[in-house]
């Protein structure tokens, strides 16, 4: 269970929000929604312990993410509107990169699975540089294929993905709901998640 | 806790071979400079040899600064920096793994070639021998303390000009040291005390640089 209460953000000298909080249970997921500038980013690295909030607290299984830091971040996975990918390295390379460095076991096989359900089949071997905005953003979503931390916190999943990509990736967030997972998730498009319960929460 | 340190070291490895181009230059810079002194003093063999030390170890603090702004900035430009600091594990050996790799890729080399370029100031084969085994020990402790200059000016702009300013004052005893360890075999008096104390600057560099990077890439990363 996630809970956050009495959030408050500090951004230079604006405060961006105050006395935001909620509890969020496993199988539930929080869209996060508000105009540019709102501070869902800001919330969100709070939420992955990046940011320290100006006042309030985020707890995590009823601890304080604060005081159990390595324990939190073994059962988070967030993926950032950077793509985190190399570009010098290959799809598989980055893949298995990405699971060794955040001490997770994936097996090459898992990974090669992973591409291919992405649709980045017979591209494993390509260096990232000479892959597209979107397939960069399926590789960093191959990531998640995979991942079965229970809470995923996820920054505008869905940009520049293609139509076809942006119903797969649905399918792959309600599966984790289904499994009993958490997941935060800012986006524009509202996009309908097959499973699970959906929670808003907006920034204004 | 090896494993993670391993990781980094690997994934830096295979990322640097990609991208040869940064450890060639560096090296060639250091070639470069150091048989620049050579040509421009002339053969005066007695005036090199007393220059040798200094001239060595001057480029190869240069050199090793050349490649410490991409320390850190490759990795918060593409979001893996996120990524390491978010991985279960402390940031702090993340960073030594990165450290090691730096050191691999900029230190080794310059060790490697230096006796070549000793050769141009006509030291000695002792002389040759603690020239390497000073640069060799000295080295990672320059990768340490320049990851605390790389993260701390991680993301700001002209950061390289800054990072050389607080970098620079702070590689002075590694090379009073290493220049004096040569300087000593010269003279007869023996290397031995300065390369000990080299050593000691590297272990400590080493043990204390990646928790001081880590914690200034956390403040960048807010």
């Amino acid at each position: 269970m996630l809970e956050a209460d009495n959030l408050e953000c500090v951004r230079g000298e604006r405060r961006l929000f105050a006395g935001v909080g909620f509890k969020l249970s496993p199988g539930e997921l929080l869209y996060l929604q508000g105009r540019n500038g709102a501070g869902k980013t800001s919330l969100l690295r709070m939420l992955i312990g990046l940011l320290p909030p100006e006042s309030g607290e985020i707890r995590w299984q009823g601890q304080s993410i604060r005081k159990s830091d390595d324990e939190f971040r073994a059962d988070l996975c967030y993926l950032g509107h950077l793509n985190a990918i190399k570009e010098e390295l290959t799809p598989l390379e980055n893949l298995l990169a990405a699971a060794r460095l955040a001490d997770e076991t994936l097996s090459e096989d898992d990974a090669l699975d992973a591409l291919e359900q992405v649709g980045l089949a017979g591209r494993e071997d390509l260096a990232c540089k000479y892959l597209s905005q979107g397939q960069k953003r399926r590789v960093a979503l191959a990531r998640l294929v995979k991942e079965r931390r229970p809470l995923w916190v996820l920054d505008e999943p869905f940009v520049a993905l293609d139509v076809a990509a942006v119903d797969w990736f649905a399918g792959i967030i309600s599966g984790h709901l289904q499994r009993g997972g958490l997941a935060v998730m800012t986006t524009h498009q509202l996009v309908a998640i097959p499973a699970g319960t959906v929670r808003e929460l907006r920034l204004s | 806790m090896l494993k993670i340190i391993l990781a980094v070291v690997g994934r830096d490895l295979k990322l640097a071979m990609r991208r040869q181009a940064d450890i060639v230059s560096a090296l060639f810079f250091f070639v470069i400079v150091v048989s620049l002194f050579p040509l421009g003093i002339g053969p005066e063999v007695d005036l090199l040899r007393k220059l040798a030390p200094g001239v060595l170890w001057v480029a190869a603090l240069l050199a090793t600064m050349l490649s410490l702004p991409r320390l850190f900035a490759d990795d918060h430009r593409d979001g893996t920096l996120e990524q390491l600091a978010l991985a279960p594990h402390p940031l702090g050996l993340a960073v030594t793994g990165k450290v090691i790799a730096h050191w691999l890729v900029s230190g080794l080399p310059l060790a490697l070639i230096a006796p070549v370029l000793g050769i141009q100031f006509d030291l000695s084969t002792d002389a040759l021998l603690v020239l390497t085994g000073a640069i060799l020990l000295g080295t990672p402790a320059l990768s340490g303390i320049g990851a605390i200059g790389a993260a701390l000016t991680l993301g700001l702009r002209g950061g390289g000009v800054l990072l050389s300013l607080l970098v620079l004052p702070l590689y002075i005893p590694v090379l009073i040291f290493g220049a004096g360890a040569v300087d000593a075999t010269v003279s007869g008096l023996g290397g031995e005390g300065h390369l000990s104390l080299l050593a000691a600057m590297t272990f400590a560099s080493l043990g204390f640089a990646p928790w001081a990077s880590a914690a200034a890439l956390k403040i960048a990363l807010e």
